[in-house]
């Protein structure tokens, strides 16, 4: 049971610590004024991974390998030179992609020393030295079909979900907004487009269900049973039960319709939460309440988790990378962009407030034992 | 030689000390300033080599024309100053 939360937000970097009398308090705050992207705590808690975006700098990495004690700046991950009259070409926008990173949106462990990292304008990128270094994933990048990556909020696409196979860090799947959901068996020397089932309007009704134009805004995977994965995509919610090669839309309330974040339990694949937002254009919380839903059936059925939280005139976006569980499965936290953080320490019955004045919440994420 | 000098601002992210240089073009001047304080090359230019959007470069207080492969000549005696634009925090 984790008793530190990580909080990375527009200006800085927080760690809440829960006291011996159950009351959660900021312990430390590192790069105060400086935005944090994505934050990985790797197992262990002593070896975390910040990805800072700083606005004029450009995105650098930072990493702790103390639990935070001292951090020192890594390389951060950096595109090849582009080739000479290679056209590279949003489609959406029509604007050129530009071959260097504009945001680290993704981290995840992979085997010993393995890390994977997604970014916009949508490189993957692997590290074999936990992090001294990173090479792009030239066989994902050099795809044809990468061209037709859209960007979404975002001016340029990207890689925001990685799923590494606990029994099989060779099989990693992840998601793109909007380039839909891709895996690979083989380290990321090759690479296949799965995920059947995906549908959106925003695009001409023939293409409704091409995988490749799919914004699948967060996708995850339940720890002991990898091949349940829960989708909050642009256009609803989705689950899988072949590790993401077809998906089942669920019914769709405005409560379950459209957000970014999900969590599963750690133990059991039927149980999953998701923070809900109006859809789309609005991105506020549905009827000015922050709720977060759970299910306990697979996605059959969905109960609104209120207790705690505020349910008038709150405009709280939650982000997809913002919502986490800890190993137990009993403590959540999720933090939004107008700065509040909550915690339950029962799976979501009761919400307590943390905060109501952090900076705009990127990401939350419990510091791993 | 040509001197090199950068905002304060960056200081609170990397050692960017001011330093001579060689160099007849603002990219050979460069090159040679990284060469010897290799952290400070990401914080000016992008992946690619250009300065980044919202970083801005002076040579005698004239900002430079080529953002993108950093042509602008240099002659004896000018300097360099890399700054924070306005815009972009």
């Amino acid at each position: 049971m984790s008793n530190r939360l990580l909080v990375g937000t527009r200006k800085g970097l927080f760690r809440f610590d829960r006291d011996e009398r159950g009351r959660w308090r900021v312990a430390r705050t590192w790069f105060v004024g400086d935005a944090i992207s994505i934050v990985l705590s790797e197992p262990g808690g002593l070896r975390i991974h910040a990805a800072q975006g700083l606005g004029h700098f450009g995105v650098k990495m930072q990493r702790t390998v103390d639990g935070g004690e001292t951090w020192s700046e890594q390389a951060a991950p950096a595109y090849p030179p582009k080739p000479d009259g290679l056209e590279d070409k949003e489609p959406y926008r029509g604007t050129d992609i530009p071959w260097s990173t504009q945001l680290i949106w993704a981290l995840a462990a992979g085997g010993p020393g393995e890390l994977w990292c997604g970014t916009i304008p949508g490189g993957l990128f692997r590290s074999v030295d936990g992090g001294d270094s990173w090479a792009l994933v030239s066989a994902l990048w050099d795809d044809p079909r990468r061209q037709q990556w859209m960007g979404g909020g975002f001016d340029f696409p990207g890689v925001h979900s990685i799923c590494v196979d606990p029994g099989d860090p060779a099989h990693v799947t992840i998601a793109v907004s909007c380039g839909g959901v891709w895996t690979t068996r083989d380290r990321g020397e090759s690479w296949t487009l799965i995920g059947a089932g995906q549908r959106n309007d925003y695009m001409p009704p023939e293409r409704a269900r091409d995988p490749l134009v799919q914004d699948p805004h967060r996708v995850i995977h339940c720890p002991i049973r990898p091949e349940r994965m829960w989708m909050q995509h642009h256009n609803g919610l989705f689950v899988s039960d072949d590790a993401g090669e077809n998906w089942r839309e669920l019914d769709a309330s405005a409560f379950t319709r459209f957000g970014f974040a999900v969590a599963v339990h750690p133990t059991d694949p039927d149980t999953a939460w998701f923070v809900p937002a109006a859809k789309d254009e609005q991105r506020v919380a549905v009827d000015a309440r922050v709720v977060v839903t759970r299910t306990r059936d697979g996605g059959e059925s969905f109960e609104l988790l209120t207790a705690g939280l505020p349910q008038e005139h709150a405009y709280d976006l939650v982000y997809r990378h913002a919502l986490d569980i800890d190993d137990t499965g009993e403590r959540l936290a999720f933090g939004s962009t107008t700065g509040s953080l909550w915690i339950s320490e029962d799976g979501g019955d009761h919400w307590q407030t943390l905060s109501t004045h952090l900076p705009p919440v990127s990401s939350v994420g419990f510091q791993r034992d | 030689m040509t001197s090199v000098a950068f905002t304060p601002n960056l200081a609170r992210h990397v050692d960017a000390p001011a330093a001579r240089v060689s160099g007849v073009t603002l990219q050979a001047a460069l090159d040679e300033y990284f060469a010897a304080n290799p952290r400070v090359r990401s914080y000016v230019l992008d992946d690619q080599g250009a300065v980044r959007k919202h970083v801005a470069i002076f040579v005698n207080d004239e900002l430079i024309r080529d953002r993108v492969s950093l042509s602008d000549p240099l002659g004896a005696d000018d300097e360099v100053f890399v700054a924070q634009a306005l815009s972009g925090g």
